[in-house]
């Protein structure tokens, strides 16, 4: 038997939850009509899906365009972060003192900033340097809000080693790189893939940065490319159906991901119990 | 062990780069008029010209009206999330975190479309509702975290020393989730004032907040205003890390998986 308390604290989650996935549900049942207002059903067909992968008309083909921009930049710049993240992170392990507080401090400072702010100082960052702006800048940008993320993944799996592992394997002749290799990495993996996913998905995920950091030569991200849509008041059709398929790949992967760390999450706490 | 700690200087070096000179040009260019000479205008911009102090004031009632919707919304819901009588599943804590992980503007761009659906006018209403809807899960995932490390006892011992359970509410769990209420607030506050994409298309651009101002003089060409606005907000940032708890809030951000 529910208690009235359960009752009520359980249509209390199912409300707020089905507000928050109401857009989502609504762009993905009207990505399955051809009309182009939202909200218009005029039959059910694939016929969006199908331009959209074909890039049948102009405006479908600049999307692609886009999509293929945001996931190279999302991945070059999530592999670079990951990379940098993870050395500099048994760097900061290592430090002590001062020096330690003031990099933790700097590495902080990307995650603080409102997305507006690193926007803006890159740009005028650029502007100071003369560098005209495209894929690098923007890499460069995401990189830059980036590497936080992985640092503060990784750094947590550092406390956990066993420090005289890495000595070890130093005492047995292994070179640094070898030992950094074989006896590190695959230690801090679980650390430096959770900081690579975030990485990714606030790669994908941002608007701001790459909006001041893209230039005017025409590079365009799915971000980007809604906002200039948006401004122009109408949505790319092929918007919808492709909205829904990220929706579902994003759904899929951090489902996978989280369900798995709940589940080890769980385990551990009744071991300890 | 010292040499190790090399290892954090290519980073350091990084950051130094895209970190902090980028935030010194700020201040620089804040200082400076078109030409380069130092002048005072740009800042004295921020207390004068009605159209940024009005977006100004607007931009922090809509952040101080957002951050206290999400967290009249979000607390009980982080609260019912992570009591183990109410919920077991995790998948359901999962599923208010998962939305975060969607491209806001994509998501903004769908509220503002069932809006024009239900042939709602676009204005404060709106901009509200689409604000409190992106920034949510923002709030809910510090709190429970705290709640969810909370240790049970301290209730149970409230209860066994006779405490009703509205006492054992006010006097044991609310303090000790304070820390991720303020995180959840610095997670929820900041980006508001700054956002600038969002509440264009959520208002029709009749409301502009700070973030738009600032995107429209660099649009325009006016960096050195520009720079001079974004200064401001660093200013305000600034103060807020020192509150208890801002450290707290971007450890949080790292740590969403």
């Amino acid at each position: 038997m529910m208690s009235a308390r359960k009752i009520i604290s359980k249509a209390y989650l199912w409300m707020i939850l089905a507000i928050l996935y109401a857009p989502i549900i609504f762009i993905a049942v009207f990505s399955f009509t051809k009309a182009k207002s939202l909200g218009n059903w005029t039959g059910f067909t694939f016929d969006l899906y199908t331009s959209l992968f074909t890039g049948a008309n102009p405006a479908s083909a600049s999307l692609l365009e886009a999509l293929q921009s945001t996931l190279i930049i999302a991945l070059v710049a999530s592999v670079v972060s990951t990379a940098l993240g993870t050395l500099a992170a048994i760097g900061i392990y290592n430090l002590h003192g001062r020096r330690k507080a003031t990099i933790e401090f700097l590495n902080n400072i990307p995650l603080l900033n409102p997305d507006i702010i690193t926007g803006v100082s890159l740009f005028l960052l650029f502007v100071f340097l003369h560098v005209s702006k495209g894929y690098v800048t923007v890499i460069l940008a995401h990189i830059t809000f980036c590497t936080p993320y992985v640092v503060l993944n990784v750094l947590p799996k550092l406390a956990q080693l066993n420090p005289n592992i890495y000595e070890a394997a130093l005492d047995l002749g292994a070179t640094p790189m070898q030992a950094l290799r074989k006896v590190l990495i695959p230690q801090l993996r679980p650390g430096m893939f959770s900081g690579f996913v975030l990485a990714f998905t606030m790669s994908l995920d941002d608007f701001a940065v790459t909006y001041f950091t893209a230039g005017s030569a025409g590079l365009q991200t799915l971000s980007t490319y809604i906002y200039a849509d948006a401004r122009k008041g109408g949505l790319t059709p092929e918007l919808k159906p492709l909205m829904t398929i990220i929706f579902l790949l994003i759904l899929v992967v951090l489902a996978v991901v989280n369900v798995k760390a709940f589940k080890k999450n769980k385990n551990k706490n009744k071991e300890n119990r | 062990m010292g040499k190790r700690s090399s290892w954090v200087i290519p980073y350091f070096i990084f950051l130094v780069l895209f970190v902090v000179l980028p935030l010194v040009l700020i201040a620089v260019y804040a200082f400076q008029d078109s030409y380069g000479h130092f002048t005072l205008s740009n800042i004295f911009a921020f207390f004068t010209d009605p159209k940024i102090v009005n977006s100004f004031l607007v931009s922090m009632e809509v952040a101080l009206e957002n951050t206290l919707i999400c967290l009249l919304i979000g607390y009980p819901v982080a609260y019912i999330l992570a009591d183990r009588d109410l919920n077991r599943s995790a998948v359901t804590a999962m599923l208010f975190i998962l939305p975060m992980w969607i491209n806001a503007l994509m998501r903004t761009m769908a509220t503002a479309e069932i809006f024009s659906w239900l042939g709602i006018h676009l204005g404060k209403g709106t901009l509200l509702f689409g604000m409190a809807y992106d920034y949510l899960p923002f709030m809910i995932y510090p709190i429970y975290n705290q709640l969810n490390k909370m240790d049970r006892s301290y209730i149970e011992a409230a209860q066994d020393l006779g405490a009703t359970p509205s006492q054992v509410f006010r006097k044991v769990t609310l303090p000790l989730s304070m820390p991720g209420v303020v995180s959840g607030i610095m997670m929820v506050f900041m980006p508001t004032v700054s956002t600038f994409a969002i509440s264009e298309i959520l208002t029709n651009n009749t409301i502009q907040l700070f973030g738009s101002v600032i995107q429209e003089q660099f649009y325009n060409m006016m960096w050195n205003q520009g720079a001079a606005l974004a200064l401001v907000m660093l200013l305000l940032i600034g103060l807020t890390t020192l509150l208890p708890g801002g450290k707290n809030a971007a450890e949080q951000e790292g740590g969403l998986i």
